[in-house]
């Protein structure tokens, strides 16, 4: 488990992040979104023990992961957005480097190459952007680790390459893991992704889960707006729109309209997920 | 697997269980897959399909065996048929009824077309 607690961090006297707290649990598969330059990258290096908190702490297990510890730094890896097109094969590459991380596995990294129809025996100098994100990817998920921390992981990736990553992150990751991934590309994750964190400057907006988000919140795919309407958006065949959900009705998540009611009602949102 | 009617994720997952039911696909004492197994089957966190798991538990559709997984239970087309004909009664047929109403047609075209879906 992942404790964050009253975090801020600033480059110089720019700050990016202040009052940051939330608890990120197992077996579960965050998505982290937030509006650019919110500080989800700077998040998640700080998660992972690249950047040093300045106020507030971090506590992932009980340990601080700044402290960079060999019993923490095994449980984890952090992918970032660009990744080093290394002048070597793949293959070479993954079992390389594998060797130094305690429960990486070559065979599932192949296996995950071939999901990705990726060859591993290709150098990664001469792969394009998305066949290298893919041989990452494949190299992260297999170094099984307990956390997992993606960078917009599907930028670059093709239209296949992006259902094949959502069944090699739900085929291929242990029960008790924890991922988060930050992404802007929420229709490539949507049905991955449960909870849904979202960031904002000076506040953790939302921290829920889809069935509680569904709980609290309708989102109405029909063509007369409601008057409690928090956003709404034309559609082709109507509208979609989010508004409290106070008769207790089935509907789906739009990450997206979500997103953007979060963003038009911050204290609405807040107030309705206060625990 | 595609999603897109509005429904929530795990009902239409539902839908799809309990149509193999009735269609016979699935049958009493069938295993079906891990939360797991069938997320990645089908691209959906295993969140979800707990969910849906755990709504046909409680409607006594399927069961679990604990350490083993989950089970399509002995009376689940009962069931099934059940559910799937108060729904059709209360929910499908009226919005029908509603429908011809506005385009001015008699409820008796109905038994006219009976013959279409046999």
């Amino acid at each position: 488990m992942i404790e964050i607690s009253d975090l801020a961090f600033s480059y110089g006297n720019n700050l990016v992040l202040k009052g940051i707290s939330t608890t990120l649990e197992e077996g579960k598969i965050y998505g982290l979104l937030g509006e650019n330059g919110v500080g989800k990258t700077t998040l998640l290096t700080l998660l992972c023990g690249l950047k040093k908190v300045q106020s507030g702490r971090i506590l992932t297990d009980g340990e601080n992961p700044f402290d960079r510890s060999a019993s923490l730094l095994e449980k984890q890896y952090y992918l970032p957005d660009e990744v080093a097109p290394v002048n070597m094969r793949a293959g070479k590459f993954a079992r390389e480097q594998g060797a130094f991380r305690k429960d990486y596995d070559h065979d599932k990294f192949l296996s995950l190459m071939e999901e990705f129809e990726n060859d591993p025996s290709r150098k990664m100098s001469q792969m394009s952007a998305g066949q290298l994100k893919k041989t990452y990817l494949s190299f992260a998920i297999a170094c099984n680790c307990k956390y997992l921390f993606l960078d917009e992981p599907t930028n670059g990736l093709d239209i296949p390459s992006k259902s094949q990553f959502r069944n090699a992150i739900l085929k291929y990751t242990s029960d008790d893991s924890t991922i988060v991934i930050s992404t802007h590309q929420v229709k490539d994750l949507e049905n991955i992704i449960d909870p849904v964190i979202i960031l904002d400057r000076r506040d953790v907006l939302l921290n829920a889960s889809l069935q509680e988000i569904e709980e609290k919140l309708f989102f109405d795919y029909g063509n007369v707006l409601h008057p409690e309407s928090l956003y709404s958006e034309q559609l082709p065949g109507g509208f979609i729109q989010v508004y409290p959900n106070k008769e207790g009705k089935e509907s789906k998540t739009d990450i997206e309209a979500l997103f953007n009611a979060t963003h038009a009602h911050k204290d609405i949102i807040k107030g309705l997920f206060k625990k | 697997m595609e999603f897109n009617s509005n429904k929530a994720i795990y009902l239409q997952i539902a839908d799809t269980i309990c149509d193999k039911i009735l269609s016979g696909e699935l049958k009493p004492e069938d295993r079906i897959p891990s939360v797991r197994e069938y997320g990645a089957t089908i691209g959906v966190n295993p969140n979800t399909v707990m969910r849906t798991y755990e709504k046909l538990t409680s409607e006594g559709v399927i069961f679990n065996k604990r350490g083993i997984g989950y089970f399509i239970s002995p009376e689940a087309r009962d069931i099934v048929l059940e559910n799937d004909r108060k729904e059709f009664l209360e929910v499908e047929l009226p919005a029908v009824l509603r429908k011809m109403e506005l385009l001015g047609l008699d409820p008796d075209v109905l038994l006219s077309k009976s013959d279409l879906i046999i």
